[in-house]
């Protein structure tokens, strides 16, 4: 991650190198890089990897343990638990990466602006924050899905406007230190825009708490994607999601364990994947450790 | 002490219009009108009784004047009238589901709270040791299992094959004829596993915490000149560095709990718990939005008492706000 541009968060090569060394020398990062690596993997050859269609239904085979031909089980419907696995991954990741799009960029323009400008602007957009804060997201989440209509992209939205707050935060905090520093003092005095001010001069600065926040808040949106699908309000059959194997496979645990314990421990690892590659990249990031 | 409490509390009314219009705007997303179910599907409705409905619930005056109608109501605690067949006033409605919610929910904090403090204090004091590294990966795992999953897995394990536990609702069936003491006992049982894997997360969150604020805490002067005027490790462990190193948690756990209500609804739908994280799955199912309406904002003003309490623990146990 940190390691891909010459230059992270805006600071000078070596830096990224420091950082890149560092986070090679962390086992949290390995293990936490090596699953999502695996992940993405996954979900970009689904179509190659998979044994068998993730929906076809064959009711010769229904609810079949873990064995030869079938290596994670069948469903109720006699589906290929692994293949329906396999193209899980794919709403996994594209539920992580769409939802915690959204809530950076809001939280970055939100956070940016609030930061920079100060006083009234500030004040007000803060006080929305707080607001917006004290309400269980998961209700928040429940209620908004449920009104508009249960379908992925509703999911990505919603979990990507009720999770900005962080950011905003955290962007404000970098925007309202870094500001007062003489560079940007200096490109204010030549007369540059405000929004050249704060897109290339302070941003790039401002990055490095903003890429841990993400790399985390993917855990919990994939975690939250899954719960909602558990609930049914989620992603809507036939689309295979971890969670949505899971709620099927709910109603027949007590004999066909396999439907609830494989797609589970699939969510476990991805979540802990990001969650450890996260601290590692907040290790890494912080200048105070050597 | 007393100046600081009224600014503080002053500090929650404009949170509480704000918690007001967002819970009205998210209600009017939605496409067409709220009566519409309640009409559409209903044959016998004329569209005579529909613009009486519309006019009852003042669908057809302007979004504004709507809302001020409705927070109107809102302030006299009245939140009209549920959707459902027994057209129950909802405040009623969600104040009998509410205790079994709010006892699990403290019942999680003090879970979270007696393990996760003792938990981070011991892995911060023997940083790297064999019992550092097991409570780290027990917190990564704990902060990435997915809670409902977890709590199918221990329904099945705990109540299912080894009988240990109840896996469904808060009493048993035999509840009427026990004493009052079987009684606590009988709902205890049923709480237990909830209250658990409710705190899983939070727990493991703030024993992270923990440890990291007290490794910060450790390495402060104050710490050392305890240590040089010859403390022993316990009282500068426990009286000088936690004492510290807790203020920061206070708050965090005031945090927490706009997530442990929001849980609610993933537990007491696996563990078929009649509190209000259930109400509000039926109620948003139902499309029942003054119930969804009244729980949004019941469940955001629990947050800010919730958040109040613990500024009240900060403010008492810092004396730069005690006496400020």
């Amino acid at each position: 991650m940190a390691e891909a541009g010459p230059r992270v968060g805006g600071r000078s090569a070596s830096f990224a190198s420091i950082v890149a060394r560092r986070m090679l020398k962390n086992p949290f990062a390995l293990w936490g890089g090596a699953v999502v690596v695996l992940l993405f993997l996954v979900a970009a050859l689904a179509h190659f990897i998979s044994p068998y269609d993730p929906s076809a239904v064959d009711t010769g085979i229904i609810l079949r343990p873990p064995g030869a031909g079938h290596w994670l089980g069948t469903d109720e419907l006699g589906r290929d638990v692994l293949s329906r696995m396999i193209y899980g991954a794919r709403i996994s990741l594209m539920v992580g990466f769409v939802s915690i799009g959204i809530a950076t960029v809001i939280g970055v323009i939100i956070g940016a602006v609030s930061g920079y400008y100060g006083g009234m602007t500030d004040e007000i957009m803060m006080r929305f924050v707080d607001v917006m804060l004290t309400f269980p997201v998961f209700f928040l989440i429940l209620a908004v899905i449920a009104i508009l209509e249960p379908n992925i992209v509703n999911v990505m939205i919603v979990i990507g406007l009720t999770g900005w707050m962080g950011v905003a935060r955290l962007v404000r905090a970098e925007f309202l230190s870094i500001k007062e520093r003489d560079f940007v003092v200096a490109v204010r005095s030549i007369g540059q825009r405000d929004a050249l001010i704060i897109f290339k001069h302070i941003l790039p600065n401002a990055m490095a708490p903003v890429l841990v926040s993400a790399t985390l808040g993917v855990a919990g949106a994939i975690l939250t994607e899954s719960a909602l699908s558990f609930l049914g309000i989620g992603v809507q059959p036939p689309t295979p999601s971890w969670g949505s194997i899971l709620t099927e496979g709910k109603n027949y645990i007590e004999f066909a364990w396999w439907l609830s314990l494989f797609p589970g421990l699939a969510i476990l690892f991805t979540v802990l994947g990001y969650n450890l590659l996260g601290e590692a990249l907040r290790d890494a990031l912080d200048a105070r450790i050597n | 002490m007393a100046s600081y409490l009224l600014k503080r509390v002053a500090m929650m009314l404009p949170l509480m219009v704000g918690i007001t219009v967002i819970t009205f705007a998210v209600i009017h997303l939605a496409p067409g009108e709220p009566i519409d179910k309640m009409t559409d599907l209903n044959p016998k409705i004329s569209a005579q009784a529909k613009q009486k409905m519309r006019e009852m619930y003042h669908l057809d005056k302007p979004l504004p004047v709507q809302y001020a109608l409705w927070f109107e109501r809102f302030v006299r605690l009245d939140f009209g009238n549920s959707f459902s067949p027994d057209n129950r006033p909802v405040l009623g409605k969600i104040m009998e589901r509410m205790p079994v919610t709010l006892f699990i929910n403290v019942s999680s904090l003090a879970v979270i709270f007696l393990l996760a403090i003792p938990l981070g204090v011991i892995s911060a004091t023997r940083p790297r040791s064999m019992f550092d590294r097991a409570t780290t990966l027990f917190v990564f795992v704990g902060f990435s299992t997915p809670g409902f999953w977890l709590s199918l897995l221990a329904m099945i394990f705990f109540g299912v094959q080894l009988g240990w536990l109840p896996i469904s609702g808060i009493r048993s069936i035999d509840f009427r004829e026990l004493s009052s003491w079987e009684k606590f006992l009988d709902y205890l049982r049923h709480l237990t596993l909830p209250i658990l894997l409710s705190s899983l997360t939070s727990l493991t969150f703030l024993s992270r915490i923990t440890r990291q604020n007290m490794l910060e805490v450790i390495r402060q002067d104050y710490i050392t000149t305890a240590r040089a005027k010859g403390c022993s490790e316990y009282s500068v462990v426990f009286h000088h560095a936690l004492r510290n190193a807790l203020l920061p948690i206070v708050t965090i756990i005031g945090l927490s709990v706009p997530a442990l209500i929001g849980g609610s609804v993933i537990f007491e739908t696996v563990f078929s718990i009649p509190g209000m994280g259930m109400l509000f799955y039926e109620s948003v199912m139902a499309r029942d939005y003054p119930l969804v309406m009244g729980i949004l904002v019941i469940g955001a003003s629990l947050t800010l008492v919730g958040n109040l309490l613990a500024d009240l623990s900060y403010a008492l146990a810092d004396p730069r706000i005690r006496y400020g």
